[in-house]
């Protein structure tokens, strides 16, 4: 086979899939109008903008391209039955694309519905505060009336309309036996706003409604925050390229290539595989030789040979050649699917966490109630005024209203998620901050994690610059994984070869005169049976008439920081270990390196049970791990930690994602997890400090409508202040910064 | 007390004013690049608002 022939024909499967897919991910806006949305990571200025949006606003059949910078995406709606070549024209410009799912960048409700009752209580709680002012200051007991009139109407709409998130939550949390933050928030305000309502029909001196409406609002910003930082995350992570496939190019009985979305492969269809594509459903190979990458799948760093017969799982890289495949099963019963499936119940040992906030309202909801109740019983008996009475106990609602509370944990979440995100690293929400900050147990998967995703091929034993240079030259003629490492080998000398031709599975031969080269298995390079070890452990044998001439290995190169990584986290006082599914040799050559213990061998499964013994045993574990056959012990974790080169699975399964090459994110991580901790429980701290102030003064029957105001604001604008410090501290940021420096690769390039 | 029939009003149609502004901004996709928004200004032929 000439060595040329499987790169062109593949390049046209490529080109012809590419532009399905394309279609199959738009979407129809408004009558022959396509939007079809690209992640392009990236974009980093404006001018990156200009750029972008002038040069495929003039392509052909695109009506407009908007760039976003935020979200580094970019938006494209075009015309006519063929997409217009939008990713090769970004390529072109020096944009790397990936087509977006559109799925994922819906906009979404919650925080527009957010956003909308922070602005209504926003303008209730301004508008409140010039009247009540007037009032402090000592209205007529008319303008007074005329005020707390005026005021209820601006409370009431802004009530119903803003407190429906707490309300909601709360008679959701009531409705199920259990309480929330949200229940004493919601009995607090209706409560409020009732006694001031009566108050006002009675003409009374004191109304409240500022304190209720002002109370929804530095609640609604605590919320909003917080949904703000976990959708930020999210959409990053989604942002990352995708890598299970959409569908794939079915060949049908009468010849015809159609591209099929993924739900619709059935088994016993007949499936083209171009290489660099991803396998859709597990199928079985009738056709073509490749090499197949499983580091995502099983997380064996070694590529294997795919030939006829060759059942490959859903999810491994093709790399080399093209393949025909029949469907084996489909898209929702393959090894993906298996692995959902898995997931999914692994995750149910983890919901028995709750977060900080909900444990504090469990104690906190029934003290307080009891105390307003206490107030009350108790004015009852002194002096048996009920009015007065009930104005005191709801006085210590309002007191105690966990203002500060519902905005103290939020804001020391969000300001830890802008530390971790200025360090690479990204976060799904606030409560895995806090189970990071527990952890006793870190595991590490190997390939992926570890070591780079791109293992490298290195010289076993000595080799003269001749023979790297022949081994160069020969391997020019070849696309595989391999030969493309070995071309990086070039050192300007000119090698002639007589002929070359490539031998699928084997390798490459040429010949110079009379003398035979082979470069590939060493089984196939080499005449003789009597290997020597290093040449029996080789990957790639450069061979002369049989002889051996040099000879390549694959080399796990460990992932930058790797080794600090692991220092620092052993000085964190936490237990390191690997839990690799690669086999058992390669794992303990990187547990020796970095002198940890090993799992080897694990399957899926494996490594669910393993994590479990150990959270069994009360420790806390970090996952930390990239491969889809991580994905469910990612999910049985305490917390768990991808890369950003991790499969899709494993990145939605992660509760952080660390964007930057060095390892050294998961000690940076775990150090401002514990700093958040620690501003958290200051924060507690604080408004503990705050209650026991007011709570006597409300108890005897003191507060007025001014005291409650400025304590109430006061206590909020200290935790506030109090998070921002977290963003001041400057523990662990001794990372390098985004310009990341690669070594050169020194013996050979790297795969892939 | 006549002043408070024109002048409450006008306080609070006032902030009306700046709440549906808001209303509008949020409405109209404004919040969703804030980056891209700030370099924007910087470059020529860029004076309209995304479609």
């Amino acid at each position: 086979m000439s060595c040329c022939a499987p790169g062109a024909e593949l390049y046209l499967h490529q080109a012809g899939s590419l532009d399905d897919e394309i279609l199959l991910a738009s979407r129809l806006v408004h009558d022959d109008l396509r939007q079809t949305d690209l992640s392009v990571p990236d974009i980093h200025c404006g001018g990156c903008l200009q750029r972008i949006e002038a040069t495929l606003g003039k392509l052909d059949g695109v009506a407009s391209a908007r760039a976003n910078l935020s979200a580094r995406r970019v938006r494209v709606l075009w015309r006519g039955e063929t997409p217009p070549p939008l990713i090769p024209t970004l390529q072109a410009i020096g944009y790397a694309a990936h087509l977006h799912d559109f799925g994922a960048d819906r906009p979404d409700p919650v925080l527009s519905h957010l956003l909308r009752a922070v602005a209504v209580a926003g303008f209730a709680t301004s508008n409140i505060m010039l009247l009540s002012v007037s009032v402090w200051a000592g209205a007529e007991p008319a303008t007074r009336d005329l005020f707390h009139w005026i005021s209820a109407l601006i409370a009431l709409p802004t009530l119903a309309y803003s407190g429906q998130v707490f309300f909601a939550s709360a008679w959701r949390s009531l409705r199920h036996g259990r309480t929330n933050m949200d229940v004493p928030i919601s009995v607090g305000v209706l409560l409020t706003f009732a006694m001031s309502l009566y108050e006002t029909i009675h003409h009374g001196h004191y109304a409240y409604f500022d304190a209720a409406v002002s109370l929804l609002f530095f609640l609604l910003i605590g919320r909003t925050l917080d949904h703000v930082m976990r959708e930020r995350a999210r959409q990053a992570v989604g942002g990352l390229a995708r890598l299970s496939p959409r569908g794939a190019l079915v060949l049908r009985e009468d010849g015809n290539r159609t591209y099929l979305p993924l739900d619709e492969i059935e088994p016993g269809m007949t499936i083209l595989l171009a290489a660099g594509e991803r396998v859709p459903v597990d199928a079985r190979v009738i056709s073509g030789s490749s090499e197949i990458d499983l580091s995502l799948v099983s997380g064996e760093s070694a590529p294997r040979t795919a030939g006829e017969g060759t059942l490959l799982q859903a999810g491994v890289l093709n790399l080399t050649g093209p393949l025909t495949m029949i469907a084996a099963t489909t898209a929702k019963d393959s090894f993906l699917a298996e692995l959902v499936r898995m997931m999914e119940a692994a995750e149910s040992g983890r919901s028995s966490y709750r977060r900080i906030a909900d444990r504090a309202a469990q104690l906190y909801a029934p003290l307080i109630h009891s105390l307003a109740l206490l107030t009350f019983a108790g004015w009852m008996i002194a002096g048996g005024d009920a009015h007065f009475a009930m104005t005191a106990a709801v006085a210590v609602l309002i007191v105690t209203c966990p203002c500060a509370l519902g905005l103290a944990v939020p804001m020391v979440h969000v300001v830890a998620a802008r530390r971790l995100f200025e360090n690479g690293i990204m976060i799904k929400d606030g409560g895995a901050l806090e189970r990071l900050a527990g952890i006793d147990t870190v595991m590490f998967d190997k390939t992926g994690t570890l070591t780079s995703a791109q293992p490298r091929l290195a010289v076993h034993g000595k080799a003269g610059a001749d023979a790297l240079a022949l081994a160069a030259a020969m391997a020019a003629h070849s696309r595989h994984p391999y030969s493309q490492a070995l071309t990086a080998l070039d050192h300007d000398q000119p090698v002639v070869l007589d002929s070359v031709s490539e031998l699928p599975g084997s390798g490459i031969e040429a010949q110079r005169g009379n003398d035979v080269y082979r470069l590939g298995r060493p089984d196939w390079a080499l005449a003789e049976r009597s290997l020597s070890p290093s040449e029996r452990d080789a990957t790639v044998v450069l061979a002369i008439n049989g002889i051996p001439y040099a000879s390549f290995g694959l080399d796990d190169q460990l992932r930058q920081g790797a080794a600090e990584a692991v220092a620092e986290l052993k000085g964190l006082g936490a237990f390191v270990e690997i839990l690799s599914g690669d086999n058992d040799a390669r794992v303990q050559e990187i547990a020796r390196q970095l002198d940890l213990t090993c799992v080897a061998g694990a399957r899926p499964a494996d490594k669910i049970g393993h994590v479990e013994a150990f959270k069994r045993a009360g420790n806390k574990v970090l996952m930390v791990g990239d491969g889809l056959n991580d994905a469910p012990a990612l999910r049985a974790a305490d917390v768990s930690m991808a890369p950003a080169s991790a499969s899709d699975i494993g990145r939605n399964a992660a509760d952080l994602v660390f964007l930057r090459e060095s390892l050294l994110a998961v000690p940076q991580a775990i150090t401002i997890a514990k700093a958040a901790g620690r501003l958290v429980r200051q924060n507690f701290a604080l408004s503990i400090a705050y209650n026991v102030v007011a709570i006597p003064l409300a108890v005897l029957g003191g507060l007025t409508p001014l005291l409650a105001a400025i304590a109430m604001s006061l206590s909020s604008i200290t935790v506030v202040l109090n998070a921002l410090r977290l963003g001041v501290q400057t523990p662990g940021r001794n990372a390098p910064s985004s310009a990341v420096e690669r070594e050169t690769p020194v013996l050979a390039g790297a795969l892939k | 007390m006549i002043d408070f029939f024109f002048l409450v009003p006008i306080a609070i149609g006032l902030g009306l004013a700046g709440l549906a502004s808001f209303m509008w901004t949020l409405k109209n996709n404004q919040y969703d690049d804030m980056e891209g928004a700030a370099q924007r200004i910087l470059f020529d032929g860029n004076d309209r608002p995304a479609p």
